[in-house]
């Protein structure tokens, strides 16, 4: 996957975070202030989330908060919140600490990010590594460690 | 073969648990094909797949398809993925 994908700022921690939701909003919010998405598209995750629940906890402690492409979005970008204290989401894979966000503007590039993304994230000792990280700069050097150019 | 991979809108979750199912199967030596669909289309498709993969929260929407339904609860652990496919197609 790469390293692009994660603008400078795009990597963040949160401390106290209240709820799943709030967790989903800051990650979304990433991408947003990193100039990867309009803030429309903070509502259109949030409006997937009310829809369809938690289902995008895909693994455990792990989120990959999305929605449809669509006009709010101006790159394919990601971006990553690390939770200090855990929060519920109501899925079978709570608590979560690692919230991902990810946008694309057309079905190429987002089916190519997914696809990188689900082979970097299937990686020995990825998401554990980045579960036991509390440090922005050791999440973004985690990451780098397996990111191409 | 067909097996499908399910998410809510079909474009997410879906496409990530295809890309690591066909990983899966490939490890297995086995030769099926994956579509990543939506709730809907998994519902409301005329060729059915004989595996619908799918994460727990999905699974329970999903009652009623005339398939063989496993829940993945993590998509990213090949090793889970791999276990209950084999269970199923091996």
């Amino acid at each position: 996957m790469k390293s692009s994908y994660f603008a400078p700022g795009s990597i963040a921690i949160q401390e106290n975070c209240p709820s799943f939701q709030v967790a989903v909003t800051s990650a979304t919010l990433l991408l947003v202030e990193t100039g990867s998405a309009h803030k429309g598209y903070v509502s259109e995750v949030q409006n997937v989330l009310e829809e369809l629940g938690p289902y995008f906890v895909v693994a455990p402690g792990l989120a990959i908060a999305h929605a449809k492409l669509s006009a709010a979005i101006q790159r394919p970008a990601m971006a990553l919140l690390k939770l200090t204290e855990p929060v519920t989401s109501g899925s079978h894979n709570d608590p979560v600490s690692l919230v991902f966000a990810m946008c694309s503007p057309d079905s190429i590039s987002h089916l190519e990010m997914l696809a990188e993304f689900g082979e970097l994230m299937s990686r020995d000792g990825i998401i554990n590594n980045l579960l036991n990280a509390s440090a922005e700069g050791v999440i973004r050097e985690i990451l780098s460690s397996h990111l191409i150019e | 073969m067909l097996i499908y991979a399910v998410c809510g809108a079909g474009i997410g979750t879906s496409v990530l648990l295809k890309a690591n199912a066909e990983r899966a199967l490939s490890m297995l030596g086995i030769g099926a094909e994956v579509q990543a669909v939506s709730i809907a289309d998994a519902r409301g498709t005329h060729r059915m797949a004989q595996v619908v993969l799918a994460t727990p929260e999905i699974v329970d929407q999903l009652t009623g398809i005339p398939a063989e339904i496993i829940a993945i609860k993590n998509i990213f652990d090949l090793a889970e993925l791999g276990e209950k496919l084999k269970e199923s197609l091996g």
